[in-house]
């Protein structure tokens, strides 16, 4: 089975110098749900331009579906749903219309285009406001017409750059509900997020951009078990002494009952066993909060 | 294809004729007033020009003035704005081709063309008894008009990076060849000198093709006239076919 995507050597240098990426490998399989995240600048939006068709490559190879895109350029356009960062919408048009009139480009006539959106509309909470000028919309409102947009045409990968931005909790879930159902009928989600704990909630798959290289790829799971291992929170039931003990590990205070240790090269049993040599008995063993968050610091240059 | 182009044009059609006060309204409006003031007031005193009254003289190229402003304004600002808010990128990602993308602009340009000419037809109709000498001329010519001022229009619209871009051309460029094009005159009149460089303008055979659709009489062959349209038309539509597919100030 082909990939859903795949990239190789990839790079793409801007008219004035900017290198925006640098020989970029990516690969993603059919039906995961993928996380592309990296700092602003890092490349994301570029390589989902350039997959999209909205920016020219300056070398390297993408292939969707086994389609390579040089190659096969209207049949891999027809398998992708973009979600823009950027509100990209005529706001002067009725928000039906922008629905149906992008179906129409993809060669789905009036009628069965105008049932679709009633679909969608309602999955987003826009029917109400189908016949208002997309101006109209708050911000939110607006992030969720180009997301039906995006489904006009039900595209096999459904690549979303910054889909929450902007977005209330109560309207973030039901879109995260709506992704995990697309994605459960086997619609390949490509998502690039600043909410970090969007990625860790929705998807499996992670890579991690900066300064416009892949600089990790592998499972959330794999990822989160790394950081799980690093970065511990360690309860006691008795009150820890104001100064610690030194130790091989990093080791930070947090209240009369907790620290937090950074495990680099030291299994958790070998700092347990050294704590209590150094008279602090853990009671209890926790990761620490926003894991994802801490690994991406770590990894990207941001945290350097 | 077919359902892709039939999308742009009627999203064009609509665009323009949800802001019908700011699109077709005023044309009809405007030129009825130059038709009261140049042909029916001051026409008594200026005469008969090429050999009928100077107001059913200048009704077809006042008809035509509005059919290229107007097929032009659509096409510049409909492009334009469609790059401005990043809509053309719905365009762009989507499995449609460039020359359908042009094909449903330029028809947007020539239906608004076709919509504001109508309405000055009928607007003068009630004030002139208007004849005319063959409907296919006046049809033909039109078209090429609309759709030749289409393409400049999508051309201006492709290089243009500000609102003052879309402005400039028509105002110092379109208006003078307008003007100098034999709208409001016969060529013959003018000296010799003035005559050969009014053959230089484009605007000057679609003003004489017009006419003789109306009124049965030209001062150039009307086939040179349709031929200068076409191959202009070929010309205009290969480079902003070129401009497009190049994305030239679309794509980086």
């Amino acid at each position: 089975m082909p990939n859903a995507l795949l990239i190789s050597n990839l790079t793409k240098t801007y008219a004035n110098n900017v290198s925006a990426l640098s020989k970029v490998n990516l690969s993603v399989e059919q039906g995961d749900f993928f996380a592309l995240l990296g700092s602003n600048g890092a490349g994301k939006t570029t390589m989902i331009g350039i997959v999209s068709s909205l920016l020219h490559k300056t070398s390297g190879e993408v292939s969707v579906l086994g389609l390579d895109q040089s190659t096969n350029l209207n049949q891999v356009k027809r398998m992708i749903g973009l979600m823009p960062q950027e509100f990209n919408f005529n706001p002067f048009e009725p928000i039906e219309e922008i629905l149906i009139n992008q179906a129409g480009y993809y060669g789905i006539d009036r009628q069965p285009a105008r049932a679709r959106a009633e679909v969608l509309l309602k999955r987003v909470e826009l029917w109400d406001r189908r016949l208002n000028m997309a101006k109209s919309l708050s911000g939110g409102m607006k992030r969720r017409l180009m997301l039906a947009r995006a489904l006009m045409h039900e595209p096999k990968i459904l690549i979303l750059d910054e889909p929450s931005a902007g977005v209330d909790v109560e309207i973030r879930r039901s879109i995260w509900a709506l992704l995990k159902e697309l994605n459960e009928q086997g619609m390949t989600i490509i998502l690039t997020t600043h909410y970090l704990e969007e990625a860790e909630l929705l998807c499996r798959n992670i890579a991690i951009l900066d300064n416009g290289q892949v600089i990790e790829q592998s499972s959330m799971k794999k990822l989160l078990a790394k950081v799980a291992q690093q970065i511990l929170i360690l309860e006691s039931v008795e009150t820890l002494p104001k100064t610690l003990p030194k130790t091989d590990f990093s080791i930070k205070r947090l209240d009369d009952n907790s620290i937090q240790v950074i495990l680099d090269g030291i299994s958790i049993s070998q700092a347990l066993s050294e704590l209590s040599k150094k008279g602090i008995e853990i009671e209890h063993v926790r990761s620490a909060q926003n894991r994802l968050e801490t690994l991406f610091l770590h990894l990207t240059s941001k945290g350097k | 294809m077919w359902i892709a182009y039939k999308t742009i044009v009627v999203k064009e059609i609509l665009r323009f004729s949800r802001i019908w006060v700011q699109t077709i309204f005023p044309p009809i409006i405007t030129t009825s007033l130059y038709l009261l003031i140049f042909g029916g007031l001051m026409g008594e005193r200026i005469g008969d020009m090429q050999g009928v009254d100077y107001l059913h003289f200048i009704i077809p190229g006042i008809i035509l003035m509005t059919v290229i402003q107007n097929a032009y304004a659509n096409t510049v600002s409909s492009f334009f704005l469609a790059k401005f808010n990043h809509s053309i990128e719905e365009l762009l990602i989507s499995p449609v081709s460039y020359w359908v993308i042009l094909l449903g602009y330029i028809s947007g340009g020539v239906a608004r063309g076709f919509t504001v000419g109508l309405g000055v037809f009928i607007a003068v109709s009630f004030f002139v008894d208007l004849k005319i000498y063959s409907i296919g001329i006046v049809l033909i010519t039109f078209l090429l008009t609309a759709i030749l001022f289409s393409l400049a229009g999508f051309i201006n619209a492709v290089f243009a990076q500000s609102f003052d871009d879309i402005s400039i051309v028509p105002t110092f460029i379109l208006m003078p060849m307008i003007y100098l094009g034999g709208m409001f005159y016969s060529i013959e009149i003018l000296p010799e000198f003035w005559q050969v460089l009014s053959k230089f303008n484009p605007i000057y055979y679609m003003v004489d093709s017009f006419r003789m659709g109306f009124l049965g009489s030209s001062t150039t062959d009307f086939f040179v006239s349709i031929t200068v349209l076409v191959v202009m038309i070929l010309v205009l539509a290969l480079v902003a076919f070129y401009l497009l597919k190049r994305g030239v100030n679309i794509k980086t």
